[in-house]
C-alpha cells in the first residue's frame, strides 16, 4: 500500500514541492532508462564491475602477483585456477579481478580531467568571444587534427611509460570534442534573456560561467563522456598492449593480452580472456551511453 | 555620368577581393594555422622528451668538446623560438632528420612504409563502405524490427572490440586453426622480392608485373587485417547512414512520393538515398582518416610494415626523429583528408555554397 502511494507521489502530474518535482523527474528518467533492455544490460554490467573492483580481495581465489613456475600456462579449469594460469603461473581470474580496479581507476581519472578541461575551454571561449575564442578554438582544432592514438603515443613517449602518464596522454587527446560542444551550447545560452538579467544584477563573467552556464552544459556532456568511455578504455588497453601504459607486473588487461600474444597459437586463453573482459566493459559503456542519450538528449537520435 | 563610373570603383575599394577569393584565403589561413599548431605540438613534445638528442648521436663516452660541437651543430644553444623556426624550415623541405634505427632520412623511411598502410586502409574502407552503407539503409528502412536490432548490436560490438585483440583472435581462427589465410606479414617468404616494387603496394605491383601467384598470396595476407579494419569502419559508416536515412525518410517529400504511388524501392534508393550521398562522402572520407589510426595496432598484430609499426618500433627504441616525423606525416594526412571531405561536401551540395 505504501509503495503504491510512493509511486503515485513520484508519478504525480502536479508536484506540490520543488523537491517532489525534482525527484519525480529523476524517477521518470530512471524508468525510461531501464525500460530498454540494452541500457539495462549495460548498467548491470557496470554495477557488477564496480562491485568486483571493490570486493577484489574477497573474490580473488589467489594472489594476482604470486608466481608458480611449476604450473605455467595451465588451461581453463585446471585445479582451482578457473580461468587457467599465465606464463608465470599466476592465476588469470585473480589478475582479471584486480585488473578491474585499474580499468576503473583509468576511467575515473580521465573523467576527472578531460571533460573538465573541455568544459572550461569551451565555455570561456564561447562566453568571452573575440580573440580568446579564436586562440582557444584554433588550439582545439590542432588537437583534433591528430589521430588520437598517434598523439597519445607521442605524449607517452615524451612523458615516459606508466599508467598515470597514459591517463594524461589520453585526457590530452580527449578534451577537444567536449570543448567544441560546450562552446556551441554556450553560444546559444549566452544570448538568452536570463543571462542578460543576471548580468544586469551585476554578476561577473566568472559567476555567470560557473553558476549559470556550466549547469546547463552538464547533461549533454555526461552523455558524450559515457559514449566516449568505451573509446577511452580501448585506448588505454591499446597503450597497455604496446607496453606504454601500466607496467608489469600490474594486471592491466591490455598488458595481459600483450603477454599472452606470444602463446596465442598454443595457449589461446591467456590472451583471449582479458580481451573478453575489455570487450564486455566497453560494450557496457556503449549500451549505457546509447540509452542515456535517448533519455537526456531527446533531440539527438531517436529510439531504436 | 561621373557618379555612375565612380560607383563601381568605390564598391571595389571597399572589397578589394571577390567574396570567393576572400573565403578561399581565410580557409587557407585556417589550414595553415592548424598545420603550424601541429608542428608546434610535435616540436614541444620533442623538446620535453627525456632523451638527449646529442647523446644519441655522439654516444655516452664522447668528450665534452665533441658533445659541445654537436650541441652547437644541432642549434640547441639557440633560443627556443629560433629552434622552432629551424625545425619549421627543415620540415617544409621534407627533412625530418635521420632515423637512429635505420640510419636513413626519416622522410625516405616514411615513403617506403607508407604504401603498405595505404594498401591496408584502402581495402579496409572499401569493405566498410560496401557493407556499411546497405546495412545502414536496411536498418533505417526496417526501423525497430529485429533486422534493425541485429545490425545495431553488430555495430555496437564493432565499436567495443579492442581491435588488436580481434586481430589476434582472427589470426588464431583463420590462420592458426582453419588455415584459410596467410599469416602475419605481407607475403610468404618464398614470394618476397619476386616482383619489382613500383608503387610499394604489393597487390598493385603484382598486377603490374602480371604475376598472379604473388597477387593471390599477397591478397591472402591482406584480406584478414583489411576485413578487421573494414568491420571497424563499417560500424561507423552504417550508424551514420542509418541516422541520415531516418532523417530523410521522415521528410514530407517521401510521403509525397509514396502517395504518388512510387514503388518502395524507388522511394528508398531513388529519393531518400540520393539525398544522403553527399553526407556519406564526408563520412567515408572521415573513416578513411580514422583507419590510419586504427591501423597502428592492427599493423603490429599482423607484422605489417606500415607507418603504424614504424612509429611504434621507433618509439620503443627511443628514435625521436622517426616518432615525430611519423606523427607529423600522419597528422598532415589526417588534416588533408578532413579538408578534402569538407571540399567534396561543398562541391556536391549546392546548398553549402
Amino acid at each position: 500500500m505504501s509503495e503504491q502511494t510512493l509511486k503515485q507521489w513520484l508519478l504525480s502530474d502536479a508536484p506540490t514541492s520543488r523537491m517532489q518535482a525534482r525527484v519525480a523527474g529523476l524517477y521518470q528518467g530512471w524508468l525510461r532508462l531501464t525500460s530498454n533492455w540494452m541500457t539495462l544490460t549495460g548498467l548491470i554490467i557496470l554495477t557488477a564491475l564496480v562491485l568486483v573492483a571493490v570486493c577484489a580481495p574477497l573474490l580473488a581465489p589467489h594472489d594476482p602477483f604470486e608466481q608458480d613456475l611449476l604450473n605455467r600456462l595451465k588451461p581453463i579449469g585446471y585445479d582451482d585456477h578457473y580461468l587457467g594460469t599465465d606464463s608465470l603461473g599466476r592465476d588469470i581470474l585473480s589478475r582479471l579481478i584486480y585488473g578491474s580496479r585499474i580499468t576503473l581507476y583509468i576511467v575515473a581519472l580521465v573523467t576527472l580531467i578531460a571533460p573538465v578541461v573541455g568544459l572550461l575551454v569551451g565555455t570561456v571561449a564561447g562566453y568571452l568571444g573575440g580573440w580568446t575564442d579564436q586562440i582557444l578554438m584554433r588550439t582545439t582544432d590542432v588537437f583534433l587534427a591528430f589521430p588520437r592514438l598517434v598523439l597519445a603515443l607521442a605524449f607517452v613517449a615524451a612523458l615516459g611509460p606508466g599508467i598515470e602518464n597514459a591517463v594524461l596522454a589520453i585526457s590530452l587527446t580527449a578534451w577537444p570534442p567536449y570543448a567544441r560542444m560546450a562552446r556551441a551550447e554556450t553560444l546559444t545560452i549566452r544570448s538568452s534573456d536570463f543571462i542578460a538579467a543576471i548580468r544586469l544584477q551585476g554578476a561577473g563573467p566568472l559567476r555567470i560561467i560557473t553558476r549559470h552556464i556550466w549547469p546547463l552544459c552538464i547533461s549533454s556532456l555526461i552523455v558524450r563522456v559515457t559514449l566516449d568511455m568505451a573509446g577511452i578504455i580501448l585506448a588505454a588497453a591499446g597503450l597497455g598492449f604496446l607496453g606504454l601504459g601500466a607496467q608489469p607486473p600490474s594486471p592491466e588487461w591490455g598488458a595481459m593480452i600483450s603477454e599472452g600474444r606470444r602463446f596465442i597459437l598454443d595457449h589461446w586463453w591467456v590472451a583471449t580472456i582479458p580481451g573478453l573482459a575489455i570487450f564486455t566493459v566497453s560494450l557496457a559503456f556503449n549500451l549505457l551511453g546509447d540509452g542515456l542519450r535517448d533519455v537526456l538528449d531527446p533531440k539527438d537520435g531517436g529510439h531504436g | 555620368m561621373v557618379s555612375v563610373t565612380s560607383q563601381p570603383e568605390e564598391g571595389r575599394k571597399s572589397a578589394p577581393f571577390p567574396a570567393w577569393l576572400r573565403k578561399f584565403l581565410t580557409t587557407c589561413g585556417s589550414i595553415a594555422a592548424t598545420m603550424l599548431g601541429l608542428l608546434l605540438v610535435t616540436f614541444v613534445i620533442g623538446r620535453v622528451m627525456p632523451i638527449d638528442p646529442v647523446l644519441a648521436i655522439v654516444g655516452e663516452r664522447a668528450s665534452q668538446e665533441s658533445y659541445d660541437a654537436v650541441y652547437h651543430q644541432l642549434g640547441l644553444d639557440k633560443p627556443l623560438m629560433v629552434q622552432f623556426f629551424y625545425y619549421l624550415w627543415d620540415v617544409l623541405h621534407g627533412d625530418f632528420g635521420n632515423s637512429l634505427l635505420t640510419a636513413r632520412p626519416v622522410s625516405q623511411d616514411i615513403a617506403r612504409v607508407f604504401p603498405a598502410t595505404m594498401e591496408l586502409a584502402t581495402l579496409g574502407v572499401v569493405i566498410g563502405m560496401f557493407l556499411g552503407i546497405p546495412m545502414g539503409v536496411l536498418s533505417a528502412v526496417h526501423r525497430g524490427t529485429w533486422i534493425d536490432q541485429t545490425i545495431r548490436v553488430l555495430t555496437l560490438v564493432g565499436y567495443s572490440m579492442p581491435i588488436f585483440w580481434l586481430g589476434m583472435m582472427g589470426l588464431l581462427l583463420f590462420y592458426g586453426i582453419l588455415g584459410w589465410v596467410g599469416g602475419p606479414g605481407r607475403l610468404d617468404i618464398f614470394f618476397e622480392g619476386l616482383v619489382p616494387s613500383v608503387t610499394g603496394m604489393v597487390l598493385v605491383d603484382a598486377l603490374l608485373a602480371g604475376d598472379m601467384d604473388v597477387f593471390w598470396n599477397g591478397f591472402s595476407h591482406l584480406i584478414l587485417p583489411a576485413s578487421l579494419l573494414g568491420y571497424y569502419s563499417l560500424a561507423y559508416i552504417s550508424r551514420m547512414t542509418r541516422s541520415f536515412m531516418l532523417e530523410q525518410l521522415s521528410a514530407e517529400y517521401i510521403t509525397t512520393a509514396r502517395v504518388k504511388g512510387l514503388s518502395e524501392r524507388q522511394v528508398i534508393w531513388g529519393h531518400a538515398f540520393k539525398n544522403i550521398r553527399v553526407q556519406l562522402v564526408t563520412v567515408v572520407a572521415l573513416s578513411y582518416a580514422n583507419l590510419l589510426e586504427g591501423s597502428v595496432l592492427t599493423e603490429i598484430i599482423f607484422s605489417w610494415p606500415g607507418i603504424g609499426s614504424y612509429i611504434t618500433t621507433a618509439l620503443l627504441s627511443a628514435d625521436m626523429n622517426a616518432v615525430l616525423g611519423g606523427t607529423v606525416v600522419v597528422g598532415l594526412i589526417f588534416i588533408c583528408l578532413n579538408i578534402l571531405s569538407d571540399l567534396l561536401y561543398k562541391i556536391f551540395d549546392p546548398r553549402a555554397k
